[in-house]
């Protein structure tokens, strides 16, 4: 693989960990809190699996990198400033309500499924390796949080009024996820990854049968081109302080 | 270069028969499905280890438990290689081992040829009473590769190993 393409490799395997280990933390502030003990478990068990797929897509930046892939996730994870996170600004977003915090969970598994599919086939082998391993996982969160947008948006009025706030805020900052990414053309062109317009009419037709069945309506309008993924809101900034408030404690500790 | 036949091979599988899931202590890695290689090479012990679920923190436990018990046997050099090709099935649980999430009140994961999709359809079998009269109450579990179900055959709460 040529050095630039490692690079940008590293660099989209390195956004795809933050969206994962960022939603993740959101994930885990629902323990506790979740409206019923199973969705406490749930919600745990998502974010758990969610965190060990950034460690998995982190190691995979370390290896392209030359970096020690025990030590590159650690560094990325507790020692970064907010500002180089490269996660699309929808899984950064405070849980909100029941609702938000599923629906977001929803748009992102199945933007999850059509990309690992995908990916599945990178001319990258490890990066095909872990994507088809992950997947299997994904089936899991994806029939519990279709089967959750179903019964919410079809539940009472109270709920598809709450689902349908949810999917007006989070649709087109969802559309972020399959924003084309500097140099990812170039790596798509290479095979190592899907091109990202092909994974954005895919996704868009997958959750469209799903919201619709669910009596949901996708709003009207979509952004012209989606902010990029260095853009962030300022939740993002207090997430990070808080899940690095420990590690910053003693730099370089083993715990 | 791995070769098949060094004399301490057996040793080394007994070892890692010892090494049990901290989470589910019945039942031990191999019988998981989780070591899928053990040889020599270059003189170093090569250990290619199969994650179950990614995430789950119960692998770290078995991979430090497998080094310490290596290391007793006088191991010195040992590496554990992680593989994610192919993933690991629940499909490759022995059945020995399934007999043993059984009997600690685990319903075993069905087989599924690789079918994950249809698999999800069956309702799971009761590891108390074997009716397959169950209701899933949650696909997620008190681990990661555990759902809760509830039999109305035995009116009894339990878990299912989940396949994968």
């Amino acid at each position: 693989m040529k050095a630039e393409h490692r690079e940008s490799l590293a660099n989209y395997l390195t956004a795809l960990g933050d969206d994962e280990l960022i939603l993740a933390h959101r994930g885990s502030e629902w323990a506790g809190h979740a409206p019923i003990l199973e969705e406490d478990i749930a919600f745990a068990n998502l974010a758990l699996d969610e965190l060990g797929h950034a460690s998995t897509w982190y190691r995979l930046a370390a290896e392209l990198l030359n970096e020690d892939p025990e030590r590159h996730p650690d560094a990325l994870v507790f020692a970064r400033p907010a500002s180089e996170f490269r996660n699309v600004r929808m899984v950064e977003l405070p849980n909100g309500d029941w609702a938000f915090s599923m629906l977001r969970q929803y748009l992102f598994d199945a933007s999850e499924q059509i990309r690992l599919s995908a990916l599945a086939s990178s001319q990258y082998p490890g990066l095909a390796q872990a994507a088809a391993k992950i997947r299997t996982e994904e089936l899991y969160h994806l029939r519990h949080t279709s089967a959750w947008v179903r019964r919410l948006g079809l539940g009472t009025q109270q709920s598809n009024r709450k689902m349908q706030a949810a999917l007006d805020l989070l649709y087109p900052d969802a559309l972020q996820l399959f924003a084309e990414s500097a140099s990812e053309l170039e790596l798509a062109q290479a095979g190592f990854v899907p091109q990202p317009d092909g994974l954005l009419v895919s996704w868009k037709s997958y959750v469209r049968q799903d919201l619709t069945a669910s009596q949901l309506r996708i709003p009207d309008g979509e952004p012209s081109a989606p902010a990029g993924r260095s853009e962030h809101t300022p939740h993002l900034e207090r997430l990070v302080a808080d899940m690095q408030q420990v590690a910053r404690l003693e730099a370089g500790v083993d715990w | 270069m791995v070769t098949g036949q060094h004399p301490n091979l057996d040793r080394v599988w007994q070892a890692l028969e010892e090494v049990k899931d901290p989470e589910i202590p019945v039942i031990s890695i191999v019988e998981l499905g989780l070591i899928r290689q053990v040889g020599y090479a270059d003189g170093r012990l090569l250990i290619t280890f199969s994650p179950s679920f990614i995430g789950c923190p119960a692998l770290d436990v078995m991979k430090r438990e497998v080094r310490l018990r290596l290391q007793q046997l006088g191991e010195a050099s040992v590496e554990i290689k992680t593989v994610f090709s192919p993933p690991w099935t629940s499909d490759w649980i022995t059945p020995a081992g399934r007999e043993k999430l059984r009997g600690f009140g685990l319903a075993p994961p069905p087989p599924h040829g690789g079918d994950l999709t249809a698999v999800l359809q069956q309702a799971a079998r009761c590891p108390y009473c074997d009716s397959q009269a169950t209701d899933l109450k949650n696909s997620f579990g008190s681990t990661p590769c555990r759902s809760i179900y509830f039999c109305t055959s035995c009116v009894q709460p339990f878990e299912q190993f989940k396949p994968l």
